[in-house]
């Protein structure tokens, strides 16, 4: 089988010698253009990965910064058939990003999971992460998801130990996503040996490449984490400095993009430096 | 192991209620979760947990509360006998003691050193907070900030009991807020939280071990009308919320067939506006809070706002075995307005000197309905699951009264 788009960026990077740079940002955040725009722009700041937040009202894994953001993009009118819009409009210039779509399982269940699965493929979304869908219900998406060659990521935590952590790196394909923390997104960040170790550990479960997130703020966190890990993942920073771009009625400063943009490559340049 | 011709088998292994329950939850949670399933199995074939269990319903909780002839709302409304289960006299006020007692039973077996808790009535937070201040064990309860204003008197008892109340802003500041909310302190303190869920949903093991531990007010009730009537009754009545105090009263009399069974939602403003926590009447199947089951949701899945004027039953879904209920027929399900439960409550209080819950003032609303077109030697059986004084400031002021 030929490699799919986010197994070739993890070979690319193996072979760059550095870890890569994940960052999420919600769709439709604050508005359906401005959240392209950004997005648009996000490879060329040095985002290796794109994860896109699929907004839901009640984001239960997620800190005020994404719940925030969450029901920003909602009030404007933000949909999953939008998200999918936003991907395709992505997809016309950029073939070589992979798109993690992130979310919540009920928007996917109410729009069907098999038409929601072709839809997505066709947009040009490489993978999912579905915080809701332990292996436990595996049956219910990840198969399907599998079916179609496109990548269910799994998250494992601090929690996921013993004969807990097979079963959750079974059916996983992409890469594993480590959350460092017990805890919701946006919090403090683990302590760097906490992570090395459980990085550690990881590695020796599994050969998929593995990226730590939750908590990370600066560029030198940033560094630190893709000196041990493939990848370190930034959400809750990145929609914070969004926030800092909008006005009183939450609606786009101009320059939001640039502003955030600028940001992420602060982060992409400490990812870079981490290995030389 | 599902004997055929029984309602009373599930939930399977996964937890499944038909396509109804389930565990989706984030994988912080599941080990815990797991856990908690293996510790309540455990506790279950334990007859010294049971023992304990009887010991602080008798003699803490008050239990068995009595079973009651309202003798004069018979007469009133002129057909069938009515009876109630009355859980309102509980210690604490209703019948979220039979389950925080079965749960902190639990967790203290667990060894868990925090006990958290959502609500919306805050008939769960003082039950929590009571059991707390008796095992001693720090407790934190998160409450709506709309259910906060409203439910002052409750706010303050848990803050009496020792209790940490943290308001929840978000969404329309209500129970599935005050859910969100626990769910996120639960994932950031697994290791040594326990997280009491008031009523009969969340993920697997929660809807079975809440319905287990409350029917004791069903298994009683049998027992107590077998006495009195030397027969079961035509009609079982009880108000939803998430559907705990209805599941406690409904599930021992499933295999009975000549028993009918209503549960009754709040119909808010009206089933057909969009101020309503009929989840089963107006909603459809989804995924939230750990279940499967019927929730108020946009054609997007995004989860949309209750309304009733009880706080306790202003919830967008509902638990797992009721959605299967409701699906298979077995359970009937009803409505009744803001409107109807408030006259339902100043009914009671003047015809038999009881003031319920706005919640169970629901179901008394139904009975209303329902018990004048049935016959004299016809009997409902209504849960008569909470008192009224929790809610004096509300009604006073849906009312236009100032106290
Ligand atoms: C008195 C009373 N009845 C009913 C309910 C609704 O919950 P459930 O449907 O789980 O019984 C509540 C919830 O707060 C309550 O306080």
């Amino acid at each position: 089988m030929s490699q799919t788009r986010l197994e070739k960026r993890f070979a690319d990077l193996k072979e760059e010698g550095r870890g890569g740079l994940v960052t999420f940002v919600t769709a439709g955040d604050p508005d359906f253009e401005t959240s392209l725009e950004l997005v648009k722009g996000l490879p060329k700041a040095g985002a290796d990965v794109i994860e896109l937040g699929m907004p839901f009202s009640d984001p239960m894994a997620d800190g005020p910064a994404i719940q925030a953001s969450s029901l920003r993009a909602l009030r404007n009118g933000m949909t999953l058939s939008k998200t999918l819009d936003l991907v395709r409009a992505f997809r016309q210039d950029n073939q070589d990003t992979p798109i993690i779509l992130m979310g919540y399982y009920n928007p996917i269940y109410i729009y069907g999971v098999d038409k929601f699965l072709t839809d997505a493929k066709s947009a040009g979304v490489d993978g999912f992460i579905i915080v809701d869908l332990p292996p436990e219900h595996d049956d219910e998406f990840c198969i399907p998801t599998m079916e179609q060659g496109l990548h269910f990521i799994r998250l494992t935590t601090p929690t996921t130990v013993g004969d807990r952590l097979p079963k959750v790196l079974n059916n996983t394909s992409g890469f594993v996503y480590y959350v460092s923390i017990l805890g919701i997104t946006g919090t403090a960040a683990a302590s760097d040996s906490a992570t090395h170790e459980a990085v550690a550990r990881l590695k020796a479960e599994t050969d998929l490449p593995v990226a730590v997130g939750f908590g990370i703020r600066t560029p030198e966190q940033a560094a630190k984490v893709a000196t041990v890990a493939d990848a370190a993942v930034v959400g809750s920073a990145i929609i914070d400095k969004l926030r800092e771009n909008l006005d009183d009625d939450n609606q786009a400063k101009p320059g939001l993009s640039q502003a955030v943009l600028e940001y992420v490559r602060t982060l992409a340049d400490g990812v870079r430096g981490s290995r030389t | 192991m599902t004997t055929p011709n029984s309602y009373m088998n599930g939930p399977d292994e996964r937890g499944h209620f038909g396509i109804f329950g389930g565990r989706y939850v984030a994988e912080t949670l599941m080990p815990l979760i797991l856990e908690v399933e293996k510790a309540y199995d455990a506790a279950k074939a334990d007859p010294s947990f049971q023992k304990d269990y009887d010991y602080y319903a008798k003699h803490y909780v008050g239990r068995p509360s009595p079973l009651y002839f309202a003798e004069r709302l018979t007469r009133e409304l002129g057909g069938a006998k009515i009876y109630f289960k009355r859980d309102e006299l509980n210690h604490t006020g209703s019948h979220k003691a039979n389950n925080v007692l079965g749960q902190i039973l639990l967790a203290r077996r667990m060894g868990k050193k925090r006990i958290i808790a959502e609500t919306g009535a805050g008939q769960h937070g003082v039950a929590t907070a009571t059991f707390c201040a008796l095992f001693n064990l720090p407790c934190v309860v998160y409450m709506g900030a709309t259910d906060i204003a409203r439910q002052a008197p409750n706010v303050f008892r848990m803050k009496l009991l020792g209790a940490e109340v943290i308001g929840v802003e978000s969404g329309t500041g209500t129970l599935k807020d005050a859910m969100n909310d626990a769910l996120r302190d639960w994932v950031t303190n697994v290791e040594e939280t326990f997280y009491i869920i008031g009523t009969a949903a969340g993920p697997h093991p929660y809807p079975v071990m809440v319905r287990d531990f409350q029917s004791i007010i069903g298994r009683e009730a049998k027992e107590q009308m077998l006495e009195a009537e030397g027969r079961l009754p035509d009609q079982l009545v009880a108000c939803i919320g998430g559907g705990s105090n209805a599941i406690g009263l409904f599930h021992p009399f499933l295999d009975d067939k000549d028993v009918a069974i209503t549960g009754v939602e709040a119909a808010g403003f009206g089933v057909k506006t969009d101020k309503h926590a009929a989840s089963l009447t107006g909603g459809k199947p989804g995924v939230l809070h750990g279940n499967r089951t019927f929730l108020l949701q946009d054609d997007d899945g995004q989860i949309q706002d209750a309304h009733s004027i009880s706080a306790g039953l202003d919830y967008p879904g509902i638990g797992p075995e009721h959605s299967w209920l409701h699906d298979i027929g077995r359970v009937n399900y009803a409505s009744a307005s803001d409107t109807e439960a408030l006259e339902a409550f100043q009914m009671l209080s003047k015809v038999e000197g009881i003031i319920p819950a706005l919640e169970p003032a629901h179901a008394l609303a139904h009975v209303t309905k329902i018990a004048p077109d049935m016959g004299k030697d016809k009997i409902i059986l209504m849960n008569l699951c909470g008192r009224g004084d929790k809610d004096i400031f509300t009604v006073a002021e849906a009312l236009g009264v100032e106290i």
